[in-house]
């Protein structure tokens, strides 16, 4: 008795996941109801999630529709994605990191933007360029991050020393600011695409490009990186540091400067250490800092629905119309992507100088290779590891990292 | 295969042993069996789509994966062109495919050696009961039941060079720091560490119950003999604990070989690839490379390895039983 009973739940539970599967297919993706739009993003946790909210409602609103709107961690949105479109389930308004647009733009799960009425003037060069694929643009930014070098006022005061411009200054302060368990430097070299990220403003400001890895413009700059950890300026945990941990080192006091981008700064606005920021340093003062353009891109997604595409193109656009973004970016401490709304906002944001000014210059890290950046991105982060490990010395590291 | 599969089937043995006899005793009075042929179908349905969905599709579908060019453009466009074996032929011919074969065995061989020898030690040593004997035991049990990534993430901030509780204690009684996570060097048996911290408990439990289940009378008559201690523990308990050390060395070899969570929580694969294993790799090609075929690739070989330990466990569990 006992077994039997024992088999007719076991065939009971056998049978409910199929259950389960059979109508989990309705209730995601674009929804029946033509004045309803699904949207998909990342903004999933606080203060980023409400304040993004605000801007969805305000566009619902303004288009009279009504939104039903999904976040998921940010890791895991690409999965998402990918299960979706093999569903046929993608949502009316999708957002994407900007250096993964490309990649599913290559897809043909996205819509580009010239099949609508959509104004896309007066964006920054950068972001165009990172949403671009094969000459169509497929979505819009309203705000963008980039890097600067943030650095602790009152450390450097006491030093006498002024924010570096170039890297030899750079070195040089680290050193001097580098003293018991405070170093001088934070940045993060991790394994990950976020070194790689962290990597590139030294690399690119130095004449470097990711097209060929091979050059004395991209080993100098790894130079850099490998002499301010063999000095000691900098910890050898930057190898495994993300930038929120970079973040954490900087705000304990452990480090003078670090490099990391403007999202941190309502987390450093909670501590006491004053700080303030600058453009990354230049290897020779006459360059131009380049430092990469981070941000999340808005798209249309293929659903088949042509009038909800039209609609969800609207949407688009009025998330990154002028007022959008200047909320968006004050709120959220980022940079509106129209060139010409940056002077009204550093006047309302002086502490953002910098980064707007950064931002103007900024690179996408899919402008020059497309889909094929996160094998480059790749092989650039396992190079600083090999050459910070001192698996390779930094005239091969690069070499020996492309091959696999 | 897992004890959760295995059940069913058992029990659906057991079950239908009577009804072979019902069946046998119909035959004699005409032949209306036909019925009792689809009750018995029916005891082994739901344990066959248990086992046809949730193992038998996704073996195939990976196998199918590992020999098509499997990309983010297959998901919307569904087509996934047959490219044979080149995708196995990236995988042997990529240059941390042989690293990470050692770093899986030396992951593998040192976390089941300390797990083992440890969780043996423990449970000896808990078999004796003392006052909160009890208490103690259910903690060890911690391990177990904080989720990896919490676990990961808190031995990463103990093993942080700098401010890492670990090293702050070595330099306290006068040792050097070690980079544990930083240095391509330590950065395996940093993490080789805290795999056997999360494995004690599984080791410490079955063992602990093997132990529960050796006469006392044995070690009884054995004292009388003169067998004690170390030599009660060589004659007595190893020999009727070895069901028991097979099941838990087999089984903790093919949860080891699958490891991902705690190494991409502590060090991602790095630093410098120290800590790439055939797990890590597989998750990489799949989940960051988006090249899902050769993640595949190098799932397939994971799964043929953990294969031949099922065999060697299926077959020493039957020669076993012959005895």
């Amino acid at each position: 008795m006992r077994h039997r009973r024992y088999l007719t739940v076991l065939a009971a539970a056998a049978v409910v996941p199929i259950a389960l599967s059979g109508c989990s297919g309705g209730s995601s993706g674009s929804s029946g109801d033509p004045d309803t739009l699904t949207i998909l993003d990342y903004y999933n946790n606080e203060p980023d999630k409400t304040l993004v909210q605000e801007a969805l409602d305000t566009c619902a609103a303004d288009l009279g529709v009504t939104i039903d709107r999904e976040s998921v961690p940010g890791k895991d949105l690409i999965q998402k994605v990918l299960q979706r479109s093999s569903s046929k389930t993608l949502p009316d308004v999708l957002m994407l990191d900007n250096p993964d647009v490309q990649e599913i733009a290559a897809t043909g799960g996205l819509s580009p933007l010239s099949n609508y009425d959509v104004d896309t003037e007066g964006f920054a060069d950068g972001i165009i360029e990172a949403a671009t694929y094969e000459g169509e643009l497929f979505g819009l930014a309203p705000a963008v991050n980039t890097l600067g070098l943030f650095y602790n006022v009152d450390l450097l005061e006491e030093a006498g020393i002024d924010p570096p411009e170039t890297w030899a200054e750079l070195k040089d302060a680290a050193a001097a600011l580098t003293d018991g368990d405070q170093y001088g430097i934070a940045f993060s070299a991790i394994a990950t695409y976020e070194g790689a990220w962290q990597f590139l403003p030294f690399m690119w400001t130095n004449g470097g490009d990711e097209t060929d890895l091979d050059t004395p413009e991209v080993q100098e700059a790894l130079q850099l990186w490998v002499d301010l950890v063999d000095d000691g300026s900098a910890s050898n945990s930057v190898l495994n540091w993300s930038q929120a941990d970079v973040k954490d080192q900087f705000a304990a006091g452990k480090a003078a400067m670090m490099v990391n981008g403007p999202w941190q700064i309502p987390a450093l606005n909670e501590t006491d250490i004053s700080w303030d920021s600058v453009q990354v340093p230049v290897n020779e003062a006459a360059q131009t800092p380049v430092a990469p353009l981070g941000g999340e891109v808005w798209t249309v997604p293929e659903t088949g629905d042509k009038d909800k595409q039209a609609k969800a193109a609207e949407f688009v656009e009025c998330i990154s119309s002028d007022d959008n973004q200047l909320a968006l970016s004050e709120s959220r401490y980022l940079v509106p992507t129209r060139t010409a709304l940056a002077e009204e906002f550093v006047e309302k944001m002086p502490e953002m100088a910098s980064f707007t000014e950064q931002v103007a210059n900024a690179r996408s890290r899919t402008g020059q290779l497309g889909e094929d950046w996160p094998e480059a991105a790749t092989v650039i982060y396992n190079a600083i590891q090999l050459a910070i490990t001192g698996k390779a010395p930094v005239d091969e590291a690069f070499s020996q990292a492309s091959e696999g | 295969m897992t004890p959760a599969t295995r059940e069913p089937q058992q029990a659906a043995n057991e079950e239908t042993a009577p009804s072979i006899r019902a069946a046998a005793a119909m035959t004699r009075r005409g032949r209306s069996f036909t019925k009792d042929n689809v009750v018995k179908a029916m005891f082994i349905v739901p344990a066959a789509i248990y086992i046809i969905l949730f193992f038998g599709y996704p073996v195939v579908k990976n196998l199918l994966m590992s020999v098509q060019e499997y990309t983010t453009k297959t998901f919307f466009t569904g087509e996934a062109p047959f490219v044979g074996i080149e995708n196995y032929l990236t995988v042997v011919n990529s240059n941390l495919f042989w690293p990470s074969i050692v770093n899986t065995a030396l992951f593998t061989i040192g976390s089941i050696a300390g797990q083992f020898v440890i969780g043996l030690a423990l449970a000896v040593f808990f078999k004796r009961r003392f006052p909160l004997s009890g208490f103690l035991r259910a903690m060890l049990l911690l391990p177990w039941l904080l989720p990896l990534i919490v676990a990961s993430a808190t031995w990463r901030s103990i093993l942080d060079k700098d401010s890492g509780i670990l090293n702050q204690f070595l330099t306290g009684i006068g040792l050097d720091a070690v980079p544990w996570l930083t240095s391509p060097s330590v950065a395996l048996t940093a993490v080789i560490i805290v795999n056997i911290w999360i494995g004690i408990p599984f080791n410490v439990t079955i063992l602990y119950g093997g132990l529960q289940d050796i006469p006392d009378e044995l070690y009884e008559a054995g004292s009388l003999d003169g067998a004690t201690g170390w030599k009660a523990f060589w004659h007595i308990t190893v020999p009727n604990l070895r069901p028991v050390v097979s099941v838990v060395l087999v089984l903790g070899v093919v949860y080891t070989l699958k490891v991902l969570d705690i190494i991409l929580g502590l060090t991602n694969g790095g630093p410098a690839n120290a800590t790439q294993t055939l797990a890590i790799r597989s998750y990489q090609e799949s989940f960051v490379n988006f090249e899902f075929g050769v993640g595949a690739a190098f799932s397939n070989i994971l799964i043929v390895i953990s294969l031949v330990f099922a065999v060697i466990y299926l077959r020493a569990n039957r020669r076993a039983v012959d005895e």
